[in-house]
């Protein structure tokens, strides 16, 4: 007998009857060549997650995102008429990277008035006009105002500011955020500008990550001596079940009860949290945040454990929302068909003491020391999938539906993918 | 006074070399740390965080003092120290093998 109730069809997989219930192969996280295509196909046409707004305070604020799957580098920067805008991060005379500090690779922020490229001093606005080319009559029939910046679509949702790379796209932002996105509106983001950003580097493919993250059938188990003893054992002969799993388009969601609040008995925390009123899943005293009703993305099954839900916009920004009043997102930006970048990052209400500072750090380091965790068994799966072994299918369970979805969307993503018109094709 | 602690927690100024700044340096501190030292700043600092929590409850965190700024820091680096003496039995999280987990920006204190 399931502990929440689940769909009619008897489980949350066969209520979407297009994923099946079959085993999953891994292929497309070993393949070098599947990644090429998921390059072309997800990285370089979809809506991506680069930052939010705080990031860009004022007039001329700016910071770079490599997108290595893309093989882009960007600059964000608040315009002068106060707008999100992007451009491809490269002078229009001879390519060199526009922005950067000390190593070309590395990711850079701050503010300036306006673009100088470090090569031979052109200047561009912050609408990414050209304003200045060094020795300009020394050119042939140069007009700077052929030489803009090369734009890239920016937009913004709820304080999360999105680049799209593909110059071809034409679905919205929001439309493509789809329906999680808009019941997710007016939740106080802006409220929680108390930011700690980690970062890794993880050895296993993208989605492996996003797979540990998205299902929590391995929490009892991995994270059991996180718990102090007796709870452990209580909880992995429980296991773990969610609230409920909703899926829309190519996004996904899970809704969960969690350890919240303060405990029920204050012997199934560590000592530490019970001095702190603090762990895993935040602070246990929820600040005001203005947060009067739930939007309605949150909750959708309504039960009254609920702790916390966990959305997977596609395809690599996750979002989620806890019932304490703070959030985390997490961004797995693939490097190679076997390595990508992880970004953990915890957003609280500004704390308004230092015990409500105290509080913060213990939530920031215990979702540290799990990450660790996560991070090395990663690696231990995908050294393992890569051996080629006999055995290349896989059996997902119910809990592990956004998997299931997960690979199967970007699955369908690489097959749909119509070889990109190269400029030469088409005559231009 | 460089790194001073509030005249009422004096007995903690032996472990005052744990008031880092940051979540990087106090965990950098903790991983070439022996059990030894991390049990033995545990068992001088946890016994008085009730205390230290009334005590730094007293500051928002714009105006707050440099001694209780340095006992802020300590007990940030009891936040990160509690995980090898209340659970791993060593200092790295067990498992975690290379993994690395970088802080990038936190708040400053």
């Amino acid at each position: 007998m399931p502990l929440f109730p689940k769909p009619a069809e008897g489980s949350w997989t066969e209520h979407y009857p297009d994923l099946g219930t079959g085993p999953v192969s891994y292929e497309d996280s070993i393949s070098p060549e599947v990644y090429e295509r998921e390059r072309d196909a997800i990285f370089a046409r979809t809506w991506l997650n680069v930052g939010r707004v705080e990031q860009l305070p004022k007039v001329g604020s700016y910071f770079t995102r490599e997108i290595d799957a893309a093989r882009s580098s960007i600059v964000v920067v608040r315009s002068s008429k106060d707008e999100i805008r992007a451009f491809h991060n490269i002078c229009r005379h001879r390519g060199n990277k526009l922005v950067w500090t000390d190593y070309p690779a590395e990711e850079t922020s701050g503010t300036f008035r306006q673009f100088t490229c470090k090569y031979h001093g052109w200047r561009y606005n912050l609408e990414g006009e050209c304003t200045f080319v060094q020795q300009e009559t020394e050119f042939f029939d140069l007009d700077k105002g052929d030489y803009p910046l090369a734009s890239v679509q920016a937009d913004e949702w709820e304080g999360f500011i999105f680049v799209n790379l593909d110059p071809a796209n034409t679905t919205p932002l929001r439309e493509s955020l789809g329906k999680f996105a808009k019941g997710i509106e007016g939740y106080p983001f802006h409220e929680l500008s108390q930011v700690h950003r980690y970062r890794a580097e993880v050895g296993s493919n993208w989605k492996l990550f996003i797979d540990a993250f998205t299902e929590f059938y391995h929490a009892p188990i991995l994270h059991a001596k996180q718990s102090v003893a007796e709870e452990s054992r209580k909880l992995s002969d429980i296991g773990y079940e969610a609230l409920a799993y909703e899926l829309d388009g190519p996004h996904g969601m899970v809704s969960t009860w969690t350890g919240g609040g303060e405990p029920k008995d204050l012997n199934m925390v560590k000592p530490i949290e019970r001095k702190a009123r603090s762990g895993l899943f935040g602070p246990w005293d929820a600040p005001n945040i203005g947060l009067d009703e739930l939007p309605p993305s949150l909750n959708p099954s309504g039960h009254r454990a609920w702790g916390l839900d966990s959305f997977l916009f596609f395809p690599n920004f996750m979002l989620l929302i806890w019932k304490e009043n703070w959030v985390i997102t997490y961004h797995y930006w693939p490097t190679s068909y076997n390595t990508h970048i992880f970004e953990g990052t915890c957003y609280f209400a500004p704390p308004k003491n230092g015990r409500e500072r105290l509080a913060q750090e213990l939530a920031v380091v215990t979702f540290k020391e799990y990450a660790l965790q996560d991070g090395n068994t990663l690696e231990a799966t995908q050294s393992m999938l890569e051996s080629r072994t006999p055995i290349s299918t896989f059996p997902l369970n119910d809990q592990e539906i956004l998997l299931r979805h997960l690979h199967k969307t970007a699955n369908r993503y690489v097959n749909e993918l119509e070889p990109r018109r190269t400029p030469a094709a088409t005559g231009a | 006074m460089p790194n001073t602690l509030p005249a009422q927690f004096s007995d903690l100024e032996p472990f005052v070399d744990w008031a880092v700044p940051t979540e990087r340096a106090r965990y950098a501190k903790r991983i070439s740390s022996t059990m030894e030292e991390l049990q033995s700043f545990y068992d001088a600092a946890f016994p008085r965080m009730d205390e230290a929590l009334s005590y730094l409850e007293k500051f928002s965190l714009d105006a707050i003092p440099d001694d209780a700024k340095h006992l802020l820091w300590l007990y940030c680096a009891l936040m990160t120290t509690s995980f090898p003496v209340e659970v791993w039995r060593q200092p790295r999280v067990p498992d975690s093998g290379a993994a690395s987990f970088e802080a990038v920006s936190e708040p400053a204190i």
